[in-house]
């Protein structure tokens, strides 16, 4: 009976047995291989990619499929395989201007330099089931020749969209209308949470590492609020871009930067509308979002939480949750919040028996004084 | 050493299939103990930082582990920077070494660092603890390490980071006592049975981790030296061997442990801290030790 509440290491066992036979499901359904993970739930493999910080889509589509579709499960095994990893050093900034664009979009211009490219978007898509994907052959007879077009159509456009593009919100930098954002000090070394501490305030580069990490839905929400008030800054999608962009890395033994591959980007500039103060006239002030893969909704909340937080440094009044740098920075990484929120699951007898003695004792005493008051 | 730097050294890439520990050796697809080298250095420094400057709370980069946080990670990543070869080690959550979560945390340690572990208080070297400290008194041959959710004693008066930090520098504590005196006009006695403040060395207020307040007076002037890690506040604190640890009270409300009616149902001990036990559902309950190996020892010797 006492060993029974305890617990033990044959429980154990067990559980992780049953939760691979859970994994597996039904055996008579054919098991899914990773690859099909990488080619048809991308999205997942981005996210997963994203938040766990580490670029590598086969490990992504692995962790998915040993999390049962738990993208959060799934970033804490990337996370935690991550940690292991030698670290070599930092590549050189990637040059977002010189992506190779997939889908790019500006929602204050209707024209811009190099065009606005819809690409692969469920922007404008009818949200109705699509039955023929539930047949067995996954409805592939009836849209391969369609998608044999398109592929043919894709190669062409690339070539169209080789020149480079300028981002949107250089246009306006021209003019002065928008806030400058001035490069750092090249070779002084940027901020990395994965290796220091917070410590509040932070500087720019570690709040949009926190964001970059940080849980969508919880950026989703936040950006949210402001929209509804909470520190409202009247956003514009200036520019939201999908593509790939080179790695540059110089390895110390060679001495200049060789192209280590390329990675898939989301990035979207916000632009915010700024009455100024009493030290500057009025302009347009920017809010970033970047996440590896194709993560929209990510970037676009992203970049309204980075604005938000921003108050601080532009003189506003911080009245909504998302403009609090402690409170967004402290609670945004979900792995963290899993672990704390889900570690109510482990045993508290002691705290719990302590309380429970408490209780009790403040019990007898109240009613003690009930009775002398009666009496 | 031969062997953690080979490890470490080791190209290993992504697709490798893991080849897992056996009684034999450590798991050959992990550094010693998980952590590579350059981490377990930053630990030890922050370590070595903290027990300089007891019940200050020094921050690390602490590292995403395999387990999540909440489970102990940074008691784990404390214990992986201090484990060598030759160490024995405990690991107890609620006081017992069969709990699931003391179960695989051991069978983590096994497997990353193949030591010798025990269920046997004196007989280890190293003790991983959640919630208790063992009964028995500890040794200075032996280091307790905490597993600590909520490393900042005033962060449930103030929730802001840098606003404690600055409490804490200017020795700033009047909210606390406040605090305790609020419970002693409300209740007539300081409502707090577990994570009970500590002033260290005279100088930090400092979490002892939610230990029951039971536990309190053995962290004073205790020969082993004590660390207590939180891995997602990302924070590492200790209490050097032999320092003064003095429960916060007040003159005509000084601390006091919590008392048991009953002795331990199996042991008899009168002294150790019970955890209470349901039998039925129609109020019936027992009362047993909260540490196995103080309750097993004891019936050992009875019989």
């Amino acid at each position: 009976m006492y060993v029974a509440v305890k617990g033990g290491e044959a429980a154990i066992n067990e559980a992780h047995r049953l939760l691979a036979e859970e994994r597996r499901g039904d055996p008579a359904v054919a098991e899914l291989s990773t690859a099909q993970i990488d080619a048809q739930l991308s999205l997942a493999v981005d996210r997963v990619m994203a938040e766990g910080s580490l670029y590598d889509r086969k490990l992504a589509a692995l962790a998915i499929k040993q999390a049962r579709g738990d993208l959060i499960e799934a970033i804490f095994l990337i996370r935690a395989y991550r940690t292991t990893l030698p670290r070599f050093g930092y590549s050189a900034p990637v040059d977002t201007a010189s992506m190779g664009i997939r889908r790019r979009i500006s929602a204050t211009f209707k024209d811009i330099p190099g065009g606005q490219i819809l690409g692969p978007t469920f922007d404008y898509t009818h949200r109705l089931l699509d039955f023929r994907l539930a047949a067995e052959d996954g409805g592939e007879s009836l849209s391969g020749a369609v998608q044999g077009d398109q592929r043919a159509d894709r190669t062409d456009e690339t070539d169209l969209l080789d020149e480079k593009m300028p981002r949107v919100v250089d246009l306006l930098k021209h003019e002065g209308l928008i806030e400058d954002e001035l490069p750092g000090i090249e070779d002084a070394p940027v901020g990395d949470i994965t290796r220091e501490p917070m410590s509040f305030p932070v500087e720019r580069d570690v709040r949009l590492q926190n964001l970059a990490r940080g849980d969508e839905g919880f950026l989703l929400a936040l950006g949210y609020s402001t929209q509804r008030g909470y520190g409202r800054s009247h956003p514009f999608a200036g520019e939201i871009r999908l593509g790939e962009v080179a790695v540059e890395f110089t390895p110390e033994d060679l001495g200049f930067s060789i192209d280590i591959g390329e990675v898939t980007l989301s990035e979207c500039q916000m632009i915010n509308q700024f009455k100024g103060s009493a030290e500057a006239p009025p302009q347009f002030t920017r809010g970033y979002g970047l996440s590896f893969g194709h993560c929209e909704r990510k970037v676009i909340a992203m970049a309204l939480v980075d604005r938000a937080l921003k108050g601080r440094a532009l003189g506003e009044a911080v009245s909504g949750p998302a403009q609090d740098e402690e409170f967004v920075m402290e609670h945004s990484d979900n792995i963290q919040a899993t672990g704390f929120v889900e570690h109510l699951k482990l045993p508290h007898y002691v705290d719990f028996q302590s309380e429970l003695e408490l209780v009790r004792r403040m019990r007898r005493q109240a009613s003690a004084a009930v009775a002398e008051a009666a009496e | 050493m031969t062997r953690q730097s080979h490890a470490e050294s080791r190209h290993r890439s992504s697709y490798d299939q893991p080849d897992f520990g056996t009684a034999a050796g450590p798991d050959p697809n992990y550094n010693f103990a998980y952590l590579d080298e350059q981490t377990k250095r930053m630990i030890r420094r922050a370590i070595l930082k903290a027990v300089a400057i007891p019940g200050y709370q020094v921050p690390f980069a602490s590292r995403e582990m395999p387990m999540p946080y909440g489970w102990g990670t940074g008691g784990v990543q404390v214990t992986a920077s201090i484990i060598g070869p030759q160490d024995v080690l405990k690991v107890i959550d609620q006081g017992a070494d069969d709990t699931t979560n003391a179960v695989s945390i051991r069978q983590f340690f096994q497997r990353t660092t193949a030591v010798k572990t025990t269920e046997r208080t004196e007989a280890a070297s190293i003790i991983q603890t959640r919630h208790r400290i063992p009964e028995k008194a500890l040794s200075e041959k032996q280091i307790l390490v905490y597993q600590v959710p909520i490393p900042e004693p005033l962060r449930f008066l103030e929730p802001r980071e840098s606003e404690t930090r600055k409490m804490h520098a200017l020795g700033e504590y009047g909210l606390m006592h406040v605090k305790l005196y609020e419970d002693i006009a409300t209740h007539g006695h300081i409502a707090t049975t577990y994570a009970y403040p500590v002033k260290v060395n005279g100088h930090y207020i400092s979490d002892p981790s939610p230990t029951p307040k039971f536990d309190n007076p053995k962290m004073n002037r205790m020969p082993a030296l004590q660390l207590f890690g939180a891995g997602r506040e990302k924070r590492i604190y200790a209490i050097p061997p032999y320092t003064a640890v003095e429960s916060l009270d007040f003159e005509d409300h000084p601390f006091e442990v919590q008392r048991w009616e009953q002795s331990c149902e199996l042991c008899g001990a009168k002294n150790s801290f019970l955890d209470e036990v349901v039998t039925d559902d129609r109020g019936g309950r027992m009362f047993v030790c909260s540490d196995t190996d103080f309750c097993n020892r004891r019936l050992e010797a009875a019989q």
